[in-house]
């Protein structure tokens, strides 16, 4: 055995930081979203206009609300494919509020509890009981919104009192709405909350390796819960938002949202199978969507080939960065050789 | 239109997306919404569209909705709308309550909204177009059974289930005017509860419990295609004509084997050629939907608006062995 010592410097970290934020996910979805935002203005004229765009805003601001809190779950490796059914059951739950008479105050506190406590049974499942989210959540996807056709069938609840559509139909100043607000708060806190604090970081460290993660003392099912919590509350909020803007409920709502708010957040930049992500990569990814659909939708262009242009979207951000990666180690390796 | 046209316009769109925007702004643009794109009654109603502009000369249709039945879906097509100010917005709506803080707001911004086929909520709308009415329809069912029957005859009724409401107002309808068909007698009434297996067993019924029975009425798309089928089945074909409500696409067999001579239901190209002309009339002519208004429909004649400003278009209509093939392949 010969005895041979290699000394290797290892840097703290490979590339400054001014070219790490240049070579990152965000910035590539931010350039894409300037040129989606360009684009638009030139192909319509209505494009460029403040009320229209605060319109537009409607197209993702109650989906990013749910994106932000699905993206932590994600990223500790998990999923939850029930928040449109958690919607639907918050709203005709606080419907069924309204025909007994219910306040504002007391539909924002039923919405919430539902979102809750929906968010607790997903998390009981998974935390408790082991099962794959996945599996758990297609099957509270069918329960949830099982028990708000039950309830009404082919009907609809109405009559929300006035004040109610504060949440979806408000402006607090000018072409800013209440749900802008919301989105902007939302994103802060959830931002702060994985960037910032040590709950983030374990919620890293279980999505890169969840034994590794308990072996070193963090309470892995107990994050998990949280974050299933979390995102049942904030599927909560956007039932809130969702149906004041609506002013009615019907069973239906919010169908094939879950679908919508994965691909935000995995446009987003957020690792499908867990261990990284941003909230501000998920922050453009909403913008992204919402100005494409908006400004396909000004051109009038058939929802099905919006769908196309959302998959196609997709599909191109997430290879480009890999097909780079993979051009990029070749020229390394000849370089080598 | 086809997956493949669409992805043509798209391509063309996202052409012109890169090109310089060219747009026809003198038009009057009529935006028709539909619950989904890809069905073929609304594809049909948007040819109506189509042939309404054309015979209006300056008026340009945008056909469109959202890929699922979805009041969401709908309610960003509407606000894509309204940033274009569009002139009119005739909706046939997927939710009869979601829509309405939508389209009062495209009506603040002076955009002409009605809806028609499934409606809207009367504060979110100007008016509402049905394609025709009750007693319309409870006329209709019965000419449709006693225009064979020179001489009169015994006819019976296939229904859905005995608290279907369409079905009971439409056969109250038509009992008001029994008095017009003498000679034509209803022997009975029954309910296949729009099972197709329960419908065939009671029209089976039907024919054995009364001989000479001359025809049977089902005011239900599920009972007159099973109803076609059991006199089929019974060799009675030219004995009992099957008549009443039904889509041509089903129907078609059966009138292609003689088991029903007519039926009627609305005929979506009409419809989106009358909602078409409402909404122009409105945007463009000053004409103010309030009830009793008489607001013209180019061929279609008048629509006349009752107390909550919807109006009956007119009979349904009424589809033989000589318009079959035309609409078989629609809806």
């Amino acid at each position: 055995m010969t005895n041979t010592t290699q000394t290797r410097h290892i840097p703290d970290r490979l590339h400054s930081r001014a070219a790490r934020l240049f070579k990152s996910w965000e910035a590539l979805l931010f350039a894409v979203a300037i040129a989606i935002f360009v684009v638009n203005s030139f192909a319509s004229p209505y494009f460029l206009n403040a009320w229209n765009l605060s319109d537009a805003t409607f197209n993702f601001t109650e989906k990013a609300m749910i994106a932000f809190a699905m993206a932590l779950l994600i990223i500790s490796g998990e999923i939850d494919l029930s928040v449109a059914s958690i919607i639907a059951l918050a709203s005709t739950a606080m419907g069924l509020a309204v025909q007994y008479g219910a306040g504002t105050p007391e539909l924002v506190a039923i919405g919430l509890t539902v979102g809750l406590l929906c968010g607790a049974f997903n998390g009981v499942f998974v935390t408790i009981l082991g099962l794959p989210s996945i599996v758990v959540t297609i099957g509270t996807m069918s329960l949830f919104r099982g028990i708000s056709y039950i309830i009404l069938g082919d009907d609809a609840f109405r009559g929300y009192p006035a004040s109610f559509s504060w949440f979806g139909q408000g402006y607090i100043y000018w072409v800013f709405t209440v749900e802008m607000l919301f989105f902007v708060i939302i994103a802060v806190v959830y931002a702060v909350l994985l960037h910032k604090t040590n709950f983030g970081r374990a919620v890293y460290a279980i999505g890169n390796n969840p034994t590794g993660a308990l072996f070193s003392g963090i309470r892995v099912a107990r994050v998990k819960f949280i974050l299933f919590l979390l995102t049942g509350l904030m599927s909560g909020v956007a039932a809130i938002c969702l149906t004041s803007r609506l002013g009615s409920t019907r069973p239906s709502i919010a169908t094939g949202m879950e679908l919508e708010v994965v691909t935000m957040v995995v446009l987003g930049g957020v690792n499908i199978l867990g261990g990284s992500g941003t909230i501000p990569g998920v922050v453009i990814a909403a913008f992204v969507m919402g100005l494409v659909t908006f400004g396909l939708g000004l051109l009038n262009v058939p929802g099905i080939v919006m769908s196309i242009f959302i998959g196609l979207l997709l599909i191109g951000v997430i290879a480009l960065p890999r097909l780079w990666a993979m051009v990029s180690a070749q020229r390394k390796a000849r370089k080598i050789a | 239109m086809s997956v493949l046209k669409k992805l043509a316009t798209s391509v063309a769109l996202a052409g012109a997306m890169l090109g310089t925007p060219a747009m026809a702004q003198d038009d009057v643009r009529i935006a028709v919404v539909v619950k989904a794109l890809g069905i073929g009654f609304f594809e049909a109603a948007a040819q109506g569209a189509e042939e309404a502009a054309a015979e209006l000369g300056n008026v340009e249709i945008i056909y469109t909705g959202p890929t699922d039945t979805t009041a969401e879906g709908q309610i960003e097509v509407i606000n894509a709308l309204i940033a274009q100010q569009v002139d009119a917005i005739a909706i046939s709506a997927n939710d009869t309550d979601a829509l309405v803080p939508a389209l009062q707001r495209a009506m603040q911004r002076g955009i002409t909204v009605i809806s028609w086929d499934s409606g809207v909520a009367p504060e979110g709308r100007q008016l509402h177009l049905n394609p025709s009415s009750n007693p319309l329809i409870g006329n209709m069912i019965i000419k449709l059974a006693a225009d064979h029957l020179p001489d009169g005859g015994d006819v019976a009724l296939l229904s859905a289930t005995t608290t279907s409401t369409n079905q009971n107002i439409w056969m109250e309808e038509m009992n008001k005017v029994m008095g017009d068909y003498p000679g034509v007698n209803v022997v009975a009434t029954v309910y296949g509860d729009d099972l197709a297996d329960k419908s065939y067993r009671e029209a089976t019924g039907l024919m054995q419990s009364y001989p000479d029975l001359d025809a049977i009425i089902a005011p239900t798309s599920v009972g007159i295609v099973a109803a076609a089928q059991a006199v089929v089945d019974a060799g009675k074909v030219g004995e009992v004509n099957v008549t009443g409500l039904g889509l041509p696409s089903e129907m078609a067999g059966a009138i292609e084997s003689g088991a029903s001579q007519s039926f009627a239901i609305w005929n979506p190209i009409d419809l989106g050629y009358s909602a078409t002309m409402l909404a122009y009339e409105l945007s463009q002519n000053d004409i103010e939907a309030v009830p009793g208004a008489e607001i013209p429909m180019g061929r279609m004649g008048t629509l006349t608006l009752d107390d909550s400003n919807e109006g009956a278009m007119a009979d349904p209509f009424v589809y033989d062995a000589s318009n079959i093939e035309d609409f078989k392949s629609i809806f």
